[in-house]
């Protein structure tokens, strides 16, 4: 099932994006990732995990581990007030779908535009962000930077491929 | 040959039949005593494999239905007494269950049958029931439909009239009358009519239903049982008429038939064959692409247990309406019945998750039932005597336990015949009996399982495993070891004792994976050997996978579980009695005891709440034989824990065995006991290691 949807995924976009903000700048991500929004309410800590993992929430009984976008991509402030979301999106890896929740500083805009205007691989300095980048539009004078949220998970597999081939 | 999707799922429930008939044939043959055996066994083991017989005839895997047949014979001669009982006949007997249950693999799984290897086992099947024949010249020709047995009634055809009346719901029940037919004309020439005026109009025609019976005129030299043998998987589905006729009689009835059938005989089988596509597509969506893995996705249930979990849902929907009434409208006075209804919602949810565990859970005999074979195969091959009780095989284990449970046991059961139990006249030499014992036992014990491989073998070799474990480095030279350590030596990776590798053990990889595999079933494996006398494997293992009993501890801010099961005891310390090791290391003296101590706020880099009043409770664990204590703020509550992966969404986390949902909503962090004491140390040495590159 999961290896259908992943090809579904990736064979359909909607061409709707939702942005959100990060410090003073607007990210989106494929609506049809995103699996829901809800309020900044606390995580369990996980041990021994790098500082952009903030822990894990229970969403539904499931165990949901919870990433902070801007640490991820060190901006400067990572603030938590009125307006700190959680955006919760399906991403894929190996055939594998994991469940994540971003937190990001506010939720923007749905915006619809055609997937081809993206302009895809800028090569950008910061590398902590370059992985994760799809691609860039202008949208109304403004910059939204497109984010491929399976690369975010792909990372996990690799560290667990590396510790079961060193196990 | 090629599975028809159509009847996948019939085919299924005859493969898992058949799977259970060669397992009763097995334990049949096993238990038969040579030269004396018990007629109940025997026919026991013949109706099995009629059963398998007939239904592979049915659904036409002649070559299993041709091959076991041979088997049946044997059988049945050995039940009218004409066939001794002896060693090499049952020998012949497992083998051909053997290659009955390949044969039924390759079915199942589409492969190529390999027909050449059954080959000798055919022929030698073949050269035992002639001779037979010939011995017994003047006996009665055996009732069975292939047999060509009696030349001189092929001359005279005798004409059969069959009248098969199958009532309308034969079709669901995957019976097809064209397979019926297809195997009626394989005793003789058939010719068949059909009586369509039962058939309703077409929009009230339900294509599931069969409304069509048949006149059927057989010219064959059978008897009347190989005819109603044909129609044994739909006894009691349809009206069965079959009468032999003289050739007035016939001619008669023939055209009697022709005058009030105006429909074409030719037409018969298309109606019957209209049926089945359309039951497919009613139940092919669901499977979908699920067919492949379905394999062993079932799970055969007592009914007394689904019961059970029916009536409990039953009060839950009492108690559900009950409470809606409260929410309905809200009174005060009616806070009592409010907490009555609560505290009954809670007594049924309980029972309720008990009920569905219940429900996967299999007796462990699915496992042990293997053994005898295994252990008589294995005994002969070693040239060894070896007696095998099993006891408490009714006890209870979850499913997934149970599978991953058996490749372990194998193991060890084999280790015990091959290095535990010794040559017939080692044991005589040492006063004990001729025969070796294997006692395999399980027991329920508090929430666990204990499964228990027992022989009354040499005993471990202390010397040999300790000289061994010296030679490959994993014990210094000079190390002083317990009797009761060097025994479990054996669990180390790469260790065997056998001086020669056998192919029955010795590679040295066995003891090492049995122990990981069933650490990874979060269950214990210890061994106590008793020199001269025997040695003791006892596996505990939780009773399931998904629940277990949990204590909640504080760990500066956080909640975390750690399994009840794995806890000795806690103290309350004062912090005189922690001593430090060359600086670092804790240690706190048990009783007569040094263990070590892992500080979890550290060791997870938790900050203490209150930086005067450190921890100060130790809880003390035992995993793999090894204790330590594991420093914690708070006590919480015991509880029930449901286990949730974090793997699932996350990635495995070295030092946690997965996550809990509290009764608030929280996630607490379950410990891994097993593996929090290495997982602590080098997580202290890589951030130490850390900092000091941060620092430098």
């Amino acid at each position: 099932m999961n290896n259908e949807s992943n090809i579904d995924h990736q064979l359909v976009s909607s061409g709707e994006f939702l942005t959100f903000i990060l410090g003073d700048e607007e990210y989106g991500v494929d609506i049809l990732s995103v699996q829901g929004i809800q309020g900044w309410t606390g995580t369990t800590r996980i041990p021994d995990a790098p500082d952009y993992m903030l822990g894990v929430i229970n969403l539904r009984g499931a165990i949901v581990p919870i990433i902070d976008l801007r640490v991820k991509f060190e901006l400067r402030s990572a603030k938590f007030n009125s307006t700190t979301v959680v955006i919760v999106v399906k991403a894929y890896s190996s055939e594998k779908e994991h469940i994540i929740g971003l937190v990001v500083d506010a939720v923007s805009e749905v915006y619809k535009f055609d997937v081809d205007s993206i302009q895809r691989n800028p090569e950008l300095s910061n590398e902590q962000v370059n992985d994760f980048v799809e691609g860039l539009i202008s949208i109304d004078e403004k910059m939204v930077i497109i984010l491929d949220i399976n690369k975010l998970a792909s990372e996990w597999s690799l560290d667990a491929d590396q510790q079961e081939s060193a196990a | 040959m090629a599975i028809d999707e159509d009847l996948k799922e019939i085919y299924d429930i005859f493969f898992e039949e058949s799977a259970e008939g060669l397992e009763v044939m097995e334990t049949g043959l096993l238990s038969l005593d040579f030269g004396a055996a018990d007629l109940d066994t025997i026919n026991d083991i013949f109706r099995a494999a009629h059963s398998i017989k007939g239904g592979a005839g049915t659904f036409g895997f002649m070559g299993v239905s041709a091959f076991t047949h041979g088997v049946e014979t044997i059988m049945d001669q050995m039940r009218d007494g004409k066939r001794d009982v002896t060693e090499e006949n049952v020998q012949l007997l497992l083998e051909s269950v053997d290659c009955i249950g390949t044969m039924l693999e390759c079915i199942k799984n589409d492969e190529p049958d390999n027909a050449e290897q059954r080959k000798p086992l055919e022929t030698r099947i073949a050269t035992l029931l002639e001779g037979s024949e010939q011995a017994s010249g003047n006996s009665e020709p055996e009732p069975v439909a292939e047999d060509p047995v009696s030349e001189s009634q092929a001359i005279e055809k005798k004409h059969w009239t069959i009248t098969f009346t199958p009532n309308t719901e034969v079709l669901r029940t995957g019976n097809d009358p064209v397979l019926l037919f297809q195997e009626l004309q394989s005793l003789g020439e058939l010719s068949v009519k059909a009586n369509l005026t039962n058939i309703p109009d077409f929009d009230e025609l339900d294509p599931e239903e069969l409304h069509v019976s048949w006149i059927l005129q057989l010219e064959a030299n059978c008897t009347e049982s190989q005819i109603s043998e044909v129609f044994t998987w739909v006894t009691g589905q349809c009206d069965l008429e079959i009468k032999e006729q003289s050739d007035q009689d016939r001619a008669e009835s023939v055209s009697d038939e022709n005058t009030d059938e105006s429909e074409p005989t030719q037409k018969t089988p298309q109606t019957a064959q209209s049926a089945p596509p359309a039951k497919a597509a009613a139940g092919g969506k669901d499977k979908g692409g699920s067919t492949k893995s379905r394999e062993s996705a079932s799970i055969r249930v007592a009914i007394d247990k689904v019961d059970s979990l029916l009536n409990l849902v039953g009060e839950l929907v009492i108690t559900q309406s009950m409470l809606r009434r409260f929410g309905d409208s809200y009174d005060p006075e009616s806070l009592k019945e409010l907490r009555d209804g609560l505290s009954q919602l809670e007594r049924h949810t309980r029972e309720l998750q008990e009920s569905a565990m219940q429900i996967r859970m299999l007796p462990i005999n699915s496992s042990f039932n293997r053994f005898p074979r295994l252990v008589r195969d294995l005994s002969t091959k070693l040239g060894k005597k070896i007696d095998l009780v099993v006891s408490g095989e009714h006890t209870e284990v979850d499913k997934t336990v149970l599978e991953k449970l058996n490749d372990p046991l194998v193991h060890l059961v084999r280790n015990s015949l091959d290095h535990g139990i010794e040559m017939p006249d080692t044991r005589v030499a040492n006063g004990k009996s001729e025969n070796g014992t294997l006692h395999l036992s399980a027991a329920h014990e508090g929430g666990n399982v204990i499964i228990k491989v027992e022989d009354d073998g040499a005993g471990l070799n202390r010397e040999k495993i300790l000289s061994k474990a010296i030679q490959k480095g994993i014990v210094l030279a000079n190390e002083e070891l317990s009797e009761e350590r060097i025994d479990n030596l054996i669990f180390q990776p790469g260790f065997s004792t056998a001086d020669e590798v056998s192919d029955v053990s010795g590679r040295g990889v066995g003891m090492d994976v049995v122990r990981r595999n069933i650490l990874d079933l979060g269950g214990r494996i210890r061994v106590q050997s008793n020199p001269g006398n025997g040695t003791s494997l006892r596996i505990s293992l939780p009773l399931t996978l998904a629940i277990l009993d949990g204590q909640l501890v504080r760990i500066g801010s956080e909640v975390f579980v750690i399994s009840v099961l794995s806890i000795i005891e806690s103290v309350q310390l004062t912090k005189a009695q922690i001593k430090t090791v060359s600086g670092s290391g804790d240690v706190f003296k048990m009783r007569d005891q040094y263990i070590p101590v892992v500080r979890a706020s550290e060791a997870f880099d938790i900050e203490e709440l209150d930086k005067n009043n450190p921890a100060d409770i130790l809880v003390i664990v035992e995993s793999e034989n090894t204790k330590f204590g594991i420093l914690v703020n708070e006590l919480l509550e015991q509880q029930q824990i449901v286990i949730k992966s974090i793997e699932n969404n996350y990635k495995k986390v070295p030092g946690l065995t997965g996550a809990t949902i509290l009764g608030d909503g929280r996630v607490a962090l379950i410990l891994d006991v097993a593996g929090f004491q290495q997982t602590a140390d080098r997580i202290k040495i890589s951030r130490e290691s850390s900092s000091v590159a941060q620092a430098a």
